[in-house]
């Protein structure tokens, strides 16, 4: 493991190109189970995870590619946080591409990813946040790299196999940030309609860059909403029905995550889940998928662990954040 | 009224005293967020704060205060939320005055590591993290500001790993390395502030923190400190300062 050089199906667009024109793009009805729909995820993917860190991750589908035992995956996102724990724990993933992981500040250094990642066990590929960002930028633009002035003169560079490139107009010397184009992008989002024309409020985090770039796209959505109300507010539509794959309406499809103005992230559950891991270590996590991740056998089974009480304490905190959503 | 000032109120009042009025600043959660914030409320009210979660001008709320970068509570009441590779790209751009970063590992030139201590980085002794937008911050904002807690096995001669550049090796290392602009301009730490010789890149102090003894800074740091021509010393917290970082953080989240 810890092969510095950057594989090239990450950043071959002509390939990219032609497996996006092999596909069908239609404006046919995207909505389906969640079973479905994770089931397009296989061994050995590149996974790109919409959100950051515990902002709108799509939980649901995480959740669904846990339950498939899927392997070998490669997840791609910028900040990690528990997901990227759970996919560890459950020997999904081999190599994360991220700026960071953790759970947030207040529970200090992840862990779980120091004893992976210092055992061996998962590769962590370190990008900075901003050439992560122009990795699925440029994917989403179908060219093979962005110059950028960031990352130069760091330990980062070699870390990716990121090369330099001498402008043609100075001469001066660039950061050549190689697309990373995903075989699947994971997305949860606010509202869809049932073609698959979507709408995310608050951050857009990379999403939409994700989305464009990958070849497969998964999203979950709060709200089911019909096709004549994406055509009354097209302006919100941050992606069009044509770049969806399959569609699974999930309500709380984030939670224990935070959806922006609608739910706030679940601090409670983070102080149990990291306590836990300080009283047991991995232990915890396989205690805590087998609770949440196998046992329930539906997403609604899964948020009755929580309780209602519990999900409209969240909602109200979210609307004291955000009043008017 | 105001007890002492803990370590992180003094880190904070001293950030945000290197914040001038009319300007941009990048900050993290926790200490640096309120060094702007007090800024913004005392002497700066022209300043706007910009976080990496992509998010422009917000106004925290007190009691509240921001976890991650990433969430709701550090968007309240913000002016745009333009994604988090556009707000990088505004630093790109050069609309970013300061950054504000700390660090596991600081060297002599400023060069901060957040990745890994040990030296096989596919293995290494302690995985930290990662950089997040600290190598980012680093490499676009215009001044760049450390903030940190002062202690011996963070001040470092050689970090084991560069994540984001400071003056590199010094002597112009920074920019043929392709880093145009910017640079780390000072470090703030629990015992007073530092700068950097103009030709060697070399940290120096530059004004020791009320009560604290030169020989207490050079036996906290693990390598060789210039010293400006003249070392001043700071002025205390005042208690108006240590009043409105208290009223931001009722709950001492990250005031200790």
């Amino acid at each position: 493991m810890g092969d510095p050089d950057l594989t090239p199906a990450a950043y071959d667009f002509v390939a990219a190109r032609r497996r996006l024109e092999a596909k069908a793009k239609s404006a046919a009805e995207k909505l389906t189970s969640i079973e479905d729909a994770a089931a397009r995820v296989h061994d050995g993917d590149v996974i790109a995870v919409g959100g950051c860190l515990f902002s709108r991750t799509p939980m649901a589908l995480v959740r669904e590619v846990l339950r498939q035992r899927r392997r070998g995956l490669t997840l791609a996102r910028n900040l990690m946080c528990t997901e990227g724990e759970f996919m560890m724990v459950a020997g999904a993933v081999e190599r994360v591409v991220t700026a960071w992981m953790s759970i947030g500040l207040p529970w200090g250094v992840s862990k779980i990813m120091r004893e992976y990642v210092e055992g061996g066990k998962v590769a962590f590929e370190e990008w900075s946040h901003l050439a992560l960002g122009l990795r699925f930028r440029a994917a989403a633009m179908g060219v093979p790299f962005l110059p950028a002035l960031t990352m130069l003169g760091s330990d980062l560079v070699p870390v990716g196999g990121m090369k330099t490139i001498d402008d043609p107009y100075t001469g001066t010397r660039l950061a050549a940030v190689p697309a990373l184009f995903p075989d699947v992008a994971l997305l949860h989002v606010h509202r869809a309609d049932r073609l698959g024309n979507c709408q995310i409020d608050g951050y857009p985090h990379m999403d939409v860059d994700i989305a464009r770039g990958a070849a497969t796209v998964l999203v979950t959505t709060e709200e089911i909403i019909t096709e004549e109300e994406t055509r009354r507010r097209p302006d919100r539509t941050v992606l069009p029905g044509f770049v969806v794959d399959a569609l699974v309406h999930v309500p709380f499809g984030s939670y224990p995550h935070e959806c922006y103005g609608l739910y706030e992230a679940d601090f409670d559950h983070f102080e149990e889940y990291t306590g836990a891991i300080n009283a047991r270590g991995a232990q915890a996590v396989a205690d805590y998928l087998g609770r949440y991740v196998y046992a329930p056998p539906t997403y609604a089974d899964y948020l009755d662990l929580f309780g209602g009480e519990r999900l409209a304490r969240q909602q109200r905190q979210a609307k004291e954040l955000v009043p008017g959503s | 009224m105001s007890a002492a000032a803990t370590a992180a109120e003094l880190l904070a009042v001293m950030g945000s005293r290197q914040l001038t009025d009319d300007t941009t600043v990048f900050a993290g959660v926790g200490v640096p967020l309120l060094a702007a914030a007090l800024a913004q409320q005392r002497h700066a009210p022209r300043l706007t704060i910009v976080v990496e979660g992509g998010i422009i001008g917000p106004q925290i709320k007190p009691g509240r205060l921001p976890i991650s970068t990433n969430e709701m509570r550090a968007g309240h009441r913000a002016l745009m939320l333009p994604g988090i590779t556009d707000v990088f790209l505004f630093a790109q751009r050069g609309f970013l005055d300061y950054g504000f970063v700390g660090g596991a590992q600081i060297d002599e030139h400023g060069n901060i590591n957040t990745t890994a201590l040990g030296s096989d980085y596919w293995r290494p002794q302690v995985r930290l993290p990662g950089t997040g937008g600290a190598n980012d911050i680093t490499s676009l904002c215009r001044e760049v500001i450390i903030l940190t807690a002062h202690e011996k096995r963070r001040f470092v001669k050689r970090v084991d790993f560069i994540t984001s550049p400071g003056w590199i090796d010094g002597d112009g290392s920074r920019r043929r390395a392709g880093l145009l602009f910017g640079g780390v301009s000072r470090v703030v730490t629990t015992l007073g502030i530092f700068g950097f010789d103009p030709e060697s890149r070399r940290m120096r102090i530059e004004a020791l923190h009320p009560g604290v003894a030169l020989p207490t800074v050079r036996d906290n740091t693990g390598f060789e400190l210039l010293e400006a021509d003249k070392i001043a010393v700071t002025e205390p917290p005042t208690a108006g300062e240590l009043t409105i970082l208290r009223a931001l953080d009722p709950e001492r989240r990250f005031l200790g």
